[in-house]
């Protein structure tokens, strides 16, 4: 454990927070542009996998374990979000046969 | 914290009971649920507030207060369920856990003390009711409701889990004391990780309030969602969220104001104006009701804008004559919809003649969501504006002054259109659980405008 602790620390925190927002900044625009609901779920996904990593180097960096467990609960929570989400797109899928977000204009005002 | 555990056990107890086919006893065992949560938090008023489980919670009087708030008006919106689920399915019982949940999930929200806990409640009261939106299943309204509350709620989660990763980083801490001390100690040398911290968590936390401008999924659900939903989520969920919100920035980060009051200053002006003038242009009762409770998620920035000691009251009293006027509009928008099949304006045309009680109801609480003196929204919007004005954002209160006299303007198109316009159709039958709702609701409503000294002393 001391030994992975110490590769972490081994790269520069900077390194990390910028690879971490460019990780991010590609799941938000990922949300943003792409149509299809699965897809929009990786993206969400992707960000949130890069606020784990960032806590995660903030937490070796810093020698404080709070960090790692703050991404358990991100975990757990996310995998509970993703089992609510993708029965709901179950469930609009019967109703529309269709995964595209444009299907899904009806209303309007 | 016995009440929040007691409140997640109820839930589960409920959904038992649905197995057992007990569907007669799922409101009373509800109600009771929740009467009982009350009188934990009653006890809980004058113990001493330290956090509790290594910091995690925090049950001072700001945190006692908003959970009352927030369990009564759940207590409502129970109450307006009778008859209303069974319509549209068999297993009533999942709606009624669903709700407590929820409710579960907005009391962490209003009492959290680490960061965590926010992360964690407000993730709890959003799963929850990701499925309530969605769960007329055949509808395409529900659906698409859900879908997009979904996935906007899971994007606004991503940006207020990087904002709290980069306040972590920033101070060390998810400890709602120790993040204070770190901004405290050193106000102008923080890292710059703590600004776009600070920035991100507006974000997130503004997606959930419905803020402009990240308020266009707000219409959409608020239109889909079945109206009793709907009903719970502008009013309970939006009280939790504020309160989390102003608990957040007023423990944290007053000293780094001169940073993030200018962001807010601009969001709750455009919120107003966007909120208020599409109201106006709307069809439908809902939709405008959506679009008033975005205008009424800007005045409650103020309160975070002033970020003084005088701005939780403000909150309080502001949240709880929304919610209190929102559940009687809401609920009579059910009756209306129930008989004419339609929410519409013109559904309400000359309802005072056949009811005049439930006429009478709606228009005060119309005039309480408009702000009109001797009701409790007035009340509201006075504090807000008084506690705004002691900072000196005179421009701000003018704008708001402005916005509220837009607001009469569609608020009171409901009220002509139930005592002047002509009536095209029958008495609606109105059951003793509505009538009770709407008594309290606007006697509470009226005794807040006349005597508010009750209330404004709490916190």
């Amino acid at each position: 454990m001391e030994t992975i602790v110490q590769e972490i620390q081994g790269v520069p925190l900077n390194h990390y927070i910028l690879f971490c927002s460019l990780i991010f900044t590609i799941g938000v625009i990922g949300v943003l542009i792409r149509r299809n609901v699965i897809i929009i779920m990786m993206s969400i996904e992707l960000m949130l996998n890069s606020v784990n990593l960032l806590l995660t180097a903030f937490s070796a960096h810093s020698g404080d374990a709070s960090g790692q467990v703050f991404v358990f609960f991100i975990m757990a929570l996310a995998a509970a979000e993703v089992a609510v989400g993708l029965a709901i797109i179950v469930m609009v899928y019967r109703n529309t046969r269709s995964v595209d977000i444009n299907a899904l204009n009806r209303l309007r005002g | 914290m016995s009440a929040i555990i007691t409140l997640s056990l109820l839930a589960i107890l409920v959904l038992y009971l649905g197995l057992f086919k007990a569907r007669r006893a799922l409101l009373p065992v509800s109600l009771l649920g929740l009467v009982s949560t009350l009188v934990l938090y009653g006890i809980q008023w004058d113990g001493q507030a330290v956090p509790l489980y290594s910091g995690m919670v925090l049950f001072d009087h700001y945190a006692v207060a908003f959970s009352v708030l927030c369990v009564l008006i759940t207590a409502l919106v129970l109450l307006l369920s009778k008859n209303y689920f069974d319509a549209g399915s068999t297993h009533v019982a999942e709606y009624y856990a669903l709700i407590l949940f929820s409710l579960t999930g907005a009391l962490l929200v209003v009492s959290f003390h680490n960061l965590a806990m926010l992360f964690i409640g407000i993730e709890i009261m959003s799963v929850a009711l990701y499925i309530l939106a969605g769960i007329r299943k055949k509808d395409f309204a529900s659906n698409e409701a859900a879908l997009k509350y979904f996935l906007m709620g899971a994007f606004s989660t991503g940006f207020l889990l990087f904002g709290i990763a980069l306040l972590y980083g920033a101070s060390g801490s998810f400890d709602l004391a120790a993040i204070k001390d770190y901004v405290v100690s050193n106000p102008h040398t923080v890292s710059p990780l703590l600004y776009g911290g600070i920035l991100l968590l507006i974000v997130g936390l503004a997606f959930k309030v419905g803020a402009a401008p990240f308020h266009f999924w707000t219409p959409d659900v608020y239109d889909g969602a079945p109206i009793l939903i709907t009903t719970f989520m502008s009013t309970v969920v939006k009280t939790a969220a504020f309160a989390g919100f102003l608990r957040l920035f007023y423990s944290c980060f007053v000293p780094l104001q001169d940073f993030w009051i200018p962001v807010l200053l601009i969001m709750a002006v455009v919120t107003l104006f966007i909120g208020n003038i599409t109201a106006l242009i709307q069809q439908s009762f809902k939709r405008m009701l959506a679009y008033s409770s975005i205008s009424h998620a800007g005045y409650m920035l103020f309160a975070i804008i002033a970020a003084g000691p005088s701005s939780a009251e403000a909150v309080l009293v502001y949240v709880g004559a929304y919610s209190l006027a929102s559940v009687v509009a809401f609920g009579v928008l059910i009756l209306v919809k129930r008989t004419t099949g339609s929410d519409h304006f013109e559904a309400f045309n000359g309802l005072a003649k056949k009811n005049p009680y439930l006429s009478l109801a709606l228009a005060i609480a119309m005039l309480s969501l408009a702000g009109i003196p001797l009701t409790a929204g007035f009340i509201g919007k006075f504090m807000m504006f008084s506690s705004v004005l002691a900072d000196y954002h005179v421009l701000l209160v003018v704008l708001a002054v402005v916005n509220a006299a837009i607001g009469i303007f569609y608020y009171f198109r409901v009220i002509v259109a139930m005592y002047f316009k002509p009536l095209d159709r029958d008495q609606i039958v109105v059951n003793g659980y509505y009538k009770t709702v709407l008594t309290v609701a606007i006697l509470v409503t009226l005794l807040l405008g006349v005597y508010p000294a009750w209330i404004t002393g709490l916190i």
